[in-house]
């Protein structure tokens, strides 16, 4: 969806990402991020029209889990709030959309998730059709297994292909601190196969921040604002058997309607977990082999649930702001074999 | 840049042009959470004599997610709605979520994201145990302190002494709303046989509130078809237009609280008037539909929403204003007292203020009603989602 009015990223933190923060809790994990976004732009949480945040109480473990993370916030006096039970990318969306109805001119999104509490891949069984699929805890490796051998079969990659695209990613996060596996990882044995622990991303905590402003505001806080051109998100059928899985008809559609093929991009920051699916996602927003692929590593070296699709947008306006890049596409996903996903153009300036 | 563009364009109206609800009831044990979900929408459409394809995305709210055991119901009802090819948003602001859902979807027809957008929030409690899903705990951090009565029953008892107000007056508002939930096809309690006396003859499950004074549990799913001004111009029947909507949002437990009357109600509130013109509430409002899942809240939200002054909400209920054929009805459906999906309870309120601006209420219509507050709140009294609706499209 192409914006009314002119929407852009002006700030954007993330924490290092880890297997375990047994010794924080959520809150504790988040203030720093928050106050990370605030410091860069001078603002404080009683500047900020509106807030909007994304996290899974399943995670969690708990019920209203998010209430607790709003009081790191600072919510007081009470502040203009919501809140999605989605990845960090969709609280974005939400702000983005209250943006475009004049109702507030900067908005802070965040998002977090700790894995480590539990098995996300169990945990993760439990978001499929309750009635006839999730009784069968098909998880979440074994469904990107099928997605993977599915391309294999089609004739649209290959095993070493996809240990390319590993060590590509994780060569690419030596450069980001933040990454949770980085430099030299070893293909590995199989997890579930045609995918080996190198195909597969790793478990871990995070959490990611990210500040929202609007026309001139942006530019009164950011050297050189990121702003979103185009932003579009849709959903695929839930059961995987009818869909192709070879493919990611949402992942286009979105692209289309916010404008991705208009004109080339030269970034694009991809939330694919599993190596396959970067397959999947490049030929979906037919992306060449000049376009510069998840530079920060993508979630091949961090995937902190609910905030991983978050930290693409972010980074793909971070190296706006600091100038390596023009335009750039972000992509966020969720659901199983990339049932749904969002995707942003961000722009600089003309320089 | 293009602030100025913006601001010269302005808000598209938003109208709301099809309503659906379940009938809902303790167990529907025939339908899956598909079938449920699916029932409120395909009612919704009807009424706004739409179709699927007419849809151009999918905002979806409920409860926590432990109350059915489905992590992100979305991805599993996409094709239930119709979503599939669209773009499907889900919230959860907790009990407020139904209001918040709507508001959302509202938003991306204000700000011309969308034209057309169904918006839709469920509970289906039977599935699963929302007493269990309230009460797992987390080491060193403050629980909900398993289940909702014995939270609030506190702030009840500190609601009396603070306002003086006689203890019948709980009595009065469960009475009340269970009888107009007799004129709700769609309610889930409906009890012919009720007397004050029996309401006040109910068990004391959390003092000062008794078995008779708490909202029941429910399945039930409720869906709203929001459309810009072409859209309301195709609608075969009155739409209800949005004046106002707002969201605020407090802390759960800090010394500065005040749990009787919650800063973030007022200030949504006050948010909503302003946006909607409103400077006398009380005057210019003709009817309430307000989230009172035990019956004390009505006096305190009265209050709360600048309705009656601070100690004096007690009195328009025991005076009869808030009846149905009162100055100010409160709850004509039967409010969250008589029918209570979790997360779909906000949505209704909405829904039924909207059904009141539209004249389509049926038998507990409020004659002559031209605008309408819906009002949700969930959490610790902490989050709160308003909207105002209006029989005329908004002038500002």
């Amino acid at each position: 969806m192409r914006p009314v009015r002119d929407v852009a990223v002006v700030a954007f933190g993330q924490t290092d990402h880890l297997r375990s923060t047994d010794e924080l809790s959520e809150v504790e994990m988040l203030m720093p991020v928050l106050h990370e976004v605030l410091a860069a732009t001078g603002l404080r949480t009683s500047d900020i029209g509106f807030t909007c945040s994304g996290s899974s109480d399943y995670l969690a473990g708990r019920a209203f889990s998010f209430t607790m993370a709003l009081d790191g916030v600072g919510a007081w006096p009470p502040i203009s709030e919501s809140h999605v039970e989605m990845d960090g990318a969709w609280a974005l969306y939400e702000a983005w959309t209250k943006l475009q109805t004049g109702e507030a001119d900067t908005a802070l999104v965040y998002s977090y998730g700790k894995s480590s509490p539990g098995s996300v891949r169990d945990v993760l069984t439990r978001q499929l059709d309750p009635y006839y699929v999730a009784p069968l805890w098909p998880d979440s490796v074994a469904l990107a297994a099928l997605q993977a051998q599915a391309l294999i079969d089609a004739g649209e990659t290959d095993e070493p292909a996809l240990a390319g695209v590993a060590h590509r990613s994780r060569a690419d996060a030596a450069a980001n601190s933040h990454a949770q596996l980085s430099g030299s990882v070893a293909r590995g044995e199989y997890v579930v196969r045609p995918l080996r622990t190198g195909d597969c991303p790793p478990v871990g905590d995070g959490a990611a921040a990210v500040i929202l402003a609007a026309g001139e505001h942006a530019r009164g806080l950011c050297e050189r604002p990121a702003w979103i051109r185009g932003i579009d998100h849709r959903i695929e059928a839930h059961g995987i058997g009818v869909r192709d899985l070879t493919d990611s008809p949402s992942t286009r559609l979105a692209a289309e309607r916010a404008g991705v093929f208009e004109r080339p991009v030269d970034t694009a920051e991809l939330h694919a977990p599993f190596t396959s699916q970067e397959v999947v996602l490049r030929k979906a927003l037919d992306l060449g082999d000049d376009v510069t692929v998840n530079p920060s590593g993508g979630a091949l070296a961090a995937n902190p649930m609910m905030a991983a699709g978050l930290i693409r947008i972010g980074e793909a306006a971070a190296r706006i702001h600091r100038g390596a890049c023009d335009r750039a596409v972000a992509h966020a996903t969720s659901g199983p074999c990339l049932q749904q996903n969002l995707v942003a153009v961000l722009e600089g300036d003309a320089r | 840049m293009s602030d100025a563009r913006s601001e010269a364009v302005g808000k598209e109206p938003v109208a709301v042009v099809g309503i659906g609800q379940t009938k809902h009831v303790a167990a529907r044990r025939d339908v899956s959470i598909a079938g449920l979900v699916r029932e409120a929408a395909q009612r919704a459409l009807l009424d706004a004599e739409l179709s699927w394809s007419d849809i151009d995305a999918v905002v979806i709210g409920k409860a926590p997610d432990f109350f059915e055991g489905v992590m992100m119901p979305e991805l599993y009802l996409a094709d239930a709605l119709g979503a599939v090819g669209k773009p499907m948003l889900r919230v959860h602001t907790a009990g407020s979520v139904g209001g918040s859902t709507a508001l959302v979807a509202a938003n991306l027809v204000a700000g011309r994201v969308h034209g057309t957008v169904l918006t839709l929030a469920f509970e289906k409690q039977s599935e699963s145990n929302a007493m269990w899903g309230l009460s797992l705990p987390i080491p060193f951090q403050q629980p909900l302190l398993a289940g909702a009565g014995g939270f609030f029953a506190p702030h009840v008892r500190a609601y009396m002494r603070r306002s003086g107000a006689p203890d019948t007056v709980g009595s009065l508002v469960a009475y009340k709303d269970r009888r107009n939930a007799l004129k709700n096809p769609w309610a889930h309690l409906h009890e012919h046989d009720i007397t004050l006396e029996k309401v006040q003859a109910s068990p004391m499950l959390w003092d000062p509130i008794r078995y008779s004074e708490t909202c029941p549990s429910s399945d039930g799913a409720c869906a709203m078809i929001l459309t810009d001004r072409a859209g309301a111009a195709r609608a075969p029947r009155p739409p209800a237009w949005v004046h106002g909507g707002a969201m605020r949002s407090e802390p759960t437990l800090f010394a500065g609280k005040d749990f009787v009357s919650p800063q973030a109600g007022k200030d949504c509130a006050a948010d909503v008037y302003r946006q909607a013109g409103i400077t006398e509430p009380r005057r210019e409002i003709d009817a309430v539909e307000m989230y009172v899942p035990f019956s004390w809240y009505e006096p305190m939200w009265l209050e709360n929403l600048g309705f009656a002054a601070e100690g004096e909400g007690w009195k328009l209920t025991e005076a009869g204003v808030t009846e149905l054929d009162g100055d100010l009805p409160v709850n004509m459906s039967g409010g969250v007292l008589s029918t209570n999906p979790i997360g779909a309870s906000g949505m209704i309120r909405f829904a039924e203020a909207a059904l009141q601006v539209r004249g389509q209420a049926g038998e507990h219509q409020v004659e002559g009603a031209r605008k309408a507050l819906g009002h949700a709140y969930g959490g610790g009294a902490q989050f709160f989602s308003m909207w105002l609706v209006g029989a005329e499209p908004p002038t500002t």
